[in-house]
């Protein structure tokens, strides 16, 4: 026999971003400004601090909901931050990356018929969540001439208001688009009219650079409805050690950690210990890579200005979401490829509202960046 | 951070950014850029520009050695004084004041170790003030001026990732 895969995995497509990542394989000596993580190390003192605790034999499983002294950790640093009181005992629960927090919440949330707006562009991981999660996923697509924010007008647009749930995530993957507290009260006005649960992905937050981060959660009455997720992946680099956290009201960390504790039992345990020196530590390290990612956004705004090529000024993560000099961005992201190796991902890959767009992430080094726009330019003539 | 900090940690990022190449990174006029600049070096701020170069990556000898002074002052000679008459060799490329065990640290550089040695005993040595001199001739260069000179660390990410 065959094992056949389920409908609810046949019902999503592979990642549009595979097949690219294929293309940029088969070819020699590209620069990539596809990819979606930083290109810095995670601060060395993390690092260090991971490697004393497998020195000292810290290699069993931690509390389902992760290291009390991490949770404790996290909540002074999201308060002290963002403002954000959550209860390190019964609000925080400690993940396997903000993946397995989204995915968790939405498997906690969603039954059978459920509808989930999902804002987008977006990161590829929502909709396939929600579909894996029983839910049907609604589009809200943001548009160009709102700087791809989330606006009332696209959540009503899209019929969010008969949905349950909407994820959202700012500072945005792909555009790099951010939202300020007056644009976040308009989204928050529209979730308590409509009593939705509101996920909010907040994986970027440490990389705003015009306007001071707010969390959704901290407007009125919205702490109740919302989840927030956070991790280490973006601001420590530390993506390939997998560490993210979700925040919100204790029944709804409890059911999570309902499914955390069959399914993955605790987060790894060597990266809460990064973590923990990370937040304890590393603010100047992240401040210097804030300070790298701005300057490299200063120069690709600008470079892109000087040919021509329509870029909103992207404000925070570590993206460019330029307009696509042709109208199929897919076709155009191949021929850059395979004319000038340079790679960009096409706006397609994440979803709707991404057409016609290109991600450029800023993710690397200086002089590549300027070789790689050079490419892009003398492409364009 | 103000435009002048911002100016002056990209410079010491990297000394060759072109005054455009600035601009956009600090997000500034062109024409300011050059005026904080020329500000920095008219107020004796901004001292120089320098490669740093890993002398055996082309085969080439440098010898250098760090060596610790130890001198005697009295009512008409400071500190400033010895420093000023030492500094002006040109084999001297650093000289700093230390706290601790001896009084200066001077860095000397030259094409081989006789000439360097030659120089501390016969230049610096006689000089009237100095009492010791202890020379520690540098083997090898990992880090200089911020700078790692290992092969550095591949960038081992996927190519294309979301």
């Amino acid at each position: 026999m065959t094992i056949e895969p389920s409908e609810r995995v046949k019902q999503v497509p592979p990642s549009g971003i595979r097949r690219f990542f294929e293309l940029a394989e088969q070819q020699e000596d590209i620069i990539s400004l596809g990819v979606g993580e930083p290109d810095f190390s995670a601060p060395w003192s993390a690092r260090e601090a991971a490697i004393a605790s497998l020195e000292a034999g810290k290699t069993s499983y931690t509390a389902n909901r992760g290291k009390l002294e991490l949770r404790e950790h996290i909540a002074a640093d999201v308060e002290q931050r963002y403002d954000l009181d959550y209860d390190p005992e019964e609000e925080v629960l400690v993940t396997t990356g903000v993946s397995e927090g989204v995915d968790l919440a939405l498997r906690a949330i969603v039954d059978p018929g459920d509808t989930v707006a999902v804002a987008q562009p977006a990161y590829v991981s929502y909709e396939p969540g929600v579909i894996f999660s029983g839910g049907d996923p609604l589009a809200v697509a943001t548009r160009r001439e709102d700087e791809f924010k989330l606006t009332r007008a696209v959540l009503e647009a899209s019929g969010a208001a008969g949905a349950d749930a909407l994820v959202m995530n700012y500072p945005n993957n792909p555009t790099g688009a951010t939202m300020t507290e007056a644009e976040l009260g308009e989204v928050a006005a529209f979730a308590r009219e409509n009593d939705l649960v509101v996920l909010s992905d907040e994986v970027y937050s440490e990389l705003s650079y015009e306007h001071e981060h707010t969390s959704i959660a901290t407007l009125p009455d919205m702490r109740e409805r919302t989840i927030v997720f956070n991790g280490f992946s973006k601001a420590y680099a530390m993506t390939g050690l997998r560490l993210g956290y979700a925040m919100g009201p204790p029944e709804v960390i409890k059911a999570m950690n309902r499914i955390h504790q069959y399914t993955m039992l605790s987060a790894p345990t060597t990266p809460q210990y990064a973590a923990i020196e990370a937040l304890e530590r590393c603010a100047d390290d992240v401040a210097e890579m804030y300070n790298q990612y701005n300057r490299r956004r200063r120069f690709v705004l600008s470079r892109f200005e000087e040919m021509g090529v329509d870029c909103f000024p992207a404000s925070g993560a570590f993206y460019a979401f330029p307009e696509s000099p042709w109208d199929d961005s897919e076709a155009f992201a191949e021929a850059l490829l395979e004319s000038e190796g340079v790679a960009v991902v096409p706006g397609t890959a994440f979803g709707d509202g991404g057409s016609g767009h290109l991600r450029v992430s800023y993710a690397t080094g200086l002089s590549d960046l300027k070789e790689a726009l050079a490419r892009f330019e003398s492409f364009l003539s | 951070m103000d435009s002048r900090d911002e100016l002056l940690e990209l410079l010491r990022e990297n000394a060759r950014y072109s005054t455009a190449e600035l601009a956009r990174l600090a997000d500034m006029e062109e024409a300011h850029v050059e005026e904080v600049i020329a500000d920095l070096e008219a107020a004796g701020a901004l001292r120089g520009y320098q490669a740093i170069v890993d002398w055996d990556e082309l085969d080439r000898e440098r010898v250098r050695a760090m060596v610790e002074l130890n001198v005697t002052l009295d009512r008409e000679t400071s500190y400033g004084d010895i420093a000023d008459r030492i500094a002006k060799f040109p084999e001297v490329t650093a000289l700093r004041l230390m706290s601790g065990d001896y009084d200066f640290l001077m860095e000397v550089e030259g094409d081989s170790m006789s000439e360097v040695s030659w120089f501390i005993s016969e230049k610096v040595a006689p000089i009237p003030e100095i009492t010791q001199t202890v020379t520690h001739y540098v083997m090898d260069a990992y880090k200089e001026n911020g700078i790692e000179f290992g092969d550095g660390e591949e960038d081992d990410r996927l190519s294309i990732s979301p």
